[in-house]
C-alpha cells in the first residue's frame, strides 16, 4: 500500500515557516523509501503564490484552501478542515513543523481522528511496517523512541531537527482547489491583531543564537550582546536568570521553561550553565562559552571556551567579526 | 465563575534524570507540581479574586499526586479533586484528554479551564488542546496575558505568545487557557495555606465516577507505544580553551567558528 504523505505548510501573512520545507524534505526521503506520494497542505488566504515553492521542496500535489475563514491560524478552523479532508482521503501520516500552530493543529485533530499525535520529533523512520519517531522527554533529558500504530499518524517535526531541501525548480505537479467549508458565525475565537517585536529573528528558526546570562549584569548589559548578534544575523537568547531578573522578556529564554533551540552554533554569554538552560541548548551543534568563572557547567558542553570578562570579549569579537564579514 | 486548573506531578526540574531496566529514575530528587503549572495555579486565583467564584485543582495521576494538589490548596485553590484509577494506567495524551474532558463536565458549571504549557516530564504540549476538543471550548493555549474578561458577556481577550509575536485573540466563554510563564508571578503557599491543606480532605473520582468508556482509557484507549526510552549519547570532544588578549582571543575564534563553517 502506497505510503501518501500531507505536509501542513506553515505561513504566516504569506510568509512560509522554514521548518514546513523541512518537513517537505522528511516527507520527500520517507515517500522514496516507502513508495507514495507527498502532498502540501496550504491553507489560509491568498496564499496560492506559496504553492510552486513547495512543489519545488518536494510536493507532489498542493491541496489548497483559500478562504476568509483560513486568513489567520485558528486550530478549530485549520483542525477542522484537515480532519475533513483527512478522512476524505486517509493520508497514511501527516507531517507539520513543532511550532505553537503546529502542535495545535495535531493535538486537535488527534481527538478527531482518534490517532497519536506525536510531538517535537527529532527523527523519523518506518521499521516493519510501522512508523516509529525519536522525540526527546523530560525536557530533552531522555530520548523515547515511539510507536505510532494508527493511521494516520501525526507527527510534528522539532525545527532544525531536518536539513531543508534544495530546491528543485523543474518539479512541477498539481495545485488542487479545496473548500474551505467553515462558516466564520461557527468558529468561537477571533483573531484581532499580532503585535510584533520588530527586527528580531525567531529563536526557532535561527542559524546562529547569542545568549546572555547573569554575567551580563544587568539590561544595559544586553546591548554588547545584541549588537554582536546584528553583526552575525543572529537571534538573541537568554538565561532564566536574565529572564527572572527582568533584564530582558520572557520570549527570549532558552531552557527548560524558555524555549528549546537547535541552531548551528549556540554562543552564551554570562551563563553558568544550570541543568535547566543545558535542556533547551544542547542539540546546538557548535556551543561557544564566555564566562568568568572556568568551574562553570556550560565549558564542559562547549566546542570553544574563554574564560574571561565578556564585556571585554563581546566588543572585541564583534569588531573581529564585522571585519571578517565585510559590515 | 467556576475556574479549574489541571496540575501534574512531575520530578523537580533539577532532577538527574536517568534509565534503568527500561524505566526512568530521578534518584531522590523530590516530586513536585509541574513547574508549568505553578502559572495556570497563579491565573487560577487570580481570576477567582477578580472576579469572584471557586477555583478547583484537578489532578490526574497516583495517591502521591495529592501532594501536588495540597500545593495548589496552600496557594490559594478552594477544593482539589484527584482523578485516580488502576485503569488508567498507560494513558497517553489521547486518553489523558478524554478523562480530564469527562472530569470537567463532571463539575457541570465550569467558565474556564487552566493548564500549564506542558508537562517536563513527557512534553507533549498536547493536552490542553485535546481537552478542549472533547469539550467543544475553544483552545486558548501559549496564553500570556488575560486582557479581558467579561463574566456576564461570557467573553475573554487574551494575547497569546507565538514565534512572531503576541496575538491578540477574542473568544466566548467557557474556554480552554493554555498559559505560559510570565503570565504572572507564582505566589508561596502562605503559612496558613499550608496548614488549611495539610487538613483538608482531597476526594477521589475514579473512572466510573467521571463517566468514563473503558474502551477510552489506559492502554486500550491510547494510540502510542513507548517501546523504548534511553539516556542520550553523550556530547563528543572536550572544550578547547582560547586564551589571550581580548583582541587575539577574537582573531583565533573568528578562524575557528569561519573554517567549521558555523558562520
Amino acid at each position: 500500500m502506497a505510503t501518501n504523505i500531507w505536509v501542513f505548510i506553515e505561513q504566516v501573512k504569506a510568509v512560509l515557516a522554514q521548518a514546513s520545507l523541512e518537513a517537505l524534505g522528511e516527507a520527500r526521503r520517507l515517500a522514496n523509501a516507502q513508495g507514495g506520494a507527498v502532498s502540501a497542505l496550504l491553507f489560509g488566504q491568498d496564499v496560492s503564490g506559496l504553492a510552486a515553492t513547495t512543489l519545488a521542496h518536494g510536493a507532489d500535489e498542493v491541496l489548497l484552501a483559500d478562504d476568509a475563514t483560513l486568513a489567520e491560524f485558528r486550530a478549530e478552523a485549520y483542525g477542522g478542515l484537515l480532519v475533513r479532508l483527512a478522512r476524505e482521503r486517509q493520508p497514511a501520516l501527516i507531517l507539520a513543523a513543532a511550532t505553537t500552530r503546529g502542535r495545535d493543529l495535531l493535538g486537535w485533530a488527534a481527538v478527531d481522528l482518534e490517532t497519536s499525535a506525536l510531538a517535537d520529533v527529532i527523527a523519523l523512520g518506518y521499521a516493519g511496517g510501522q512508523l516509529t519517531a525519536t522525540r526527546p522527554v523530560y525536557a530533552g533529558k531522555l530520548l523515547a523512541s515511539v510507536v505510532a500504530p494508527k493511521t494516520p499518524a501525526l507527527v510534528s517535526l522539532r525545527p532544525r531537527a531536518f536539513p531543508k531541501p534544495e530546491p528543485d525548480l523543474a518539479r512541477t505537479g498539481q495545485v488542487v482547489p479545496v473548500p474551505a467549508g467553515l462558516n466564520e458565525a461557527e468558529l468561537a475565537t477571533k483573531v484581532e491583531g499580532t503585535l510584533v517585536e520588530e527586527g528580531q529573528v525567531s529563536l526557532a528558526d535561527a542559524r546562529i543564537i547569542v545568549s546572555g546570562g547573569r554575567g551580563v549584569g544587568g539590561p544595559e548589559g544586553f546591548a554588547p550582546v545584541r549588537a554582536l548578534a546584528q553583526t552575525l544575523g543572529a537571534a538573541v537568547g537568554a538565561s532564566r536568570a536574565a529572564v527572572d531578573a527582568g533584564w530582558i522578556p520572557y520570549a527570549h529564554q532558552v531552557g527548560q521553561t524558555g524555549k528549546t533551540v537547535a541552531p548551528d552554533l549556540y554562543i552564551a554569554l554570562g551563563i553558568s550553565g544550570a541543568i535547566q538552560h543545558q535542556a533547551g541548548m544542547r542539540s546546538a551543534k557548535t556551543i561557544v562559552a564566555v564566562n568568568k568563572d572556568p568551574e562553570a557547567p556550560i565549558f564542559k558542553l562547549a566546542r570553544y571556551g574563554v574564560v574571561g570578562d565578556l564585556f571585554k570579549i563581546v566588543p572585541a569579537l564583534d569588531a573581529e567579526f564585522k571585519k571578517r564579514l565585510g559590515k | 465563575m467556576h475556574i479549574v486548573v489541571c496540575v501534574k506531578q512531575t520530578p523537580d526540574s533539577a532532577a538527574k534524570v536517568g534509565v534503568e531496566n527500561g524505566k526512568v529514575t530521578w534518584g531522590d530528587a523530590s516530586l513536585v507540581v509541574n513547574p508549568w503549572d505553578e502559572y495556570a495555579i497563579e491565573e487560577a486565583i487570580r481570576l477567582k479574586e477578580k472576579y469572584g467564584g471557586k477555583a478547583s485543582a484537578i489532578s490526574l495521576g497516583p495517591e502521591s499526586a495529592k501532594e501536588a494538589l495540597k500545593t495548589c490548596l496552600a496557594m490559594g485553590c478552594d477544593e482539589a479533586v484527584l482523578i485516580a484509577d488502576p485503569a488508567f494506567a498507560g494513558s497517553d495524551a489521547l486518553a489523558t484528554s478524554y478523562v480530564l474532558a469527562k472530569a470537567i463536565e463532571k463539575f457541570g458549571d465550569v467558565d474556564v479551564v487552566l493548564f500549564g504549557k506542558q508537562a517536563i516530564d513527557g512534553d507533549t504540549g498536547l493536552v490542553p488542546v485535546g481537552v478542549a476538543r472533547r469539550l467543544g471550548w475553544p483552545p486558548l493555549t501559549y496564553t500570556i496575558k488575560i486582557a479581558e474578561l467579561d463574566a456576564t458577556a461570557r467573553t475573554i481577550k487574551v494575547e497569546r505568545l507565538l514565534e512572531e509575536g503576541k496575538q491578540v485573540v477574542t473568544s466566548r466563554l467557557p474556554a480552554v487557557v493554555g498559559t505560559v510563564k510570565d503570565i504572572n508571578e507564582p505566589r508561596y503557599p502562605t503559612f496558613m495555606g499550608i496548614r488549611k491543606a495539610a487538613k483538608a480532605v482531597i476526594s477521589t473520582w475514579t473512572a466510573a465516577d467521571v463517566g468514563c468508556d473503558p474502551a477510552k482509557i489506559g492502554s486500550s484507549g491510547s494510540a502510542m507505544a513507548w517501546p523504548q526510552i534511553s539516556g542520550l549519547p553523550a556530547r563528543q570532544g572536550s572544550v578547547e580553551l582560547i586564551s589571550g588578549t581580548p583582541d587575539e582571543v577574537a582573531a583565533q575564534l573568528a578562524d575557528k567558528l569561519l573554517a567549521d563553517k558555523v558562520i
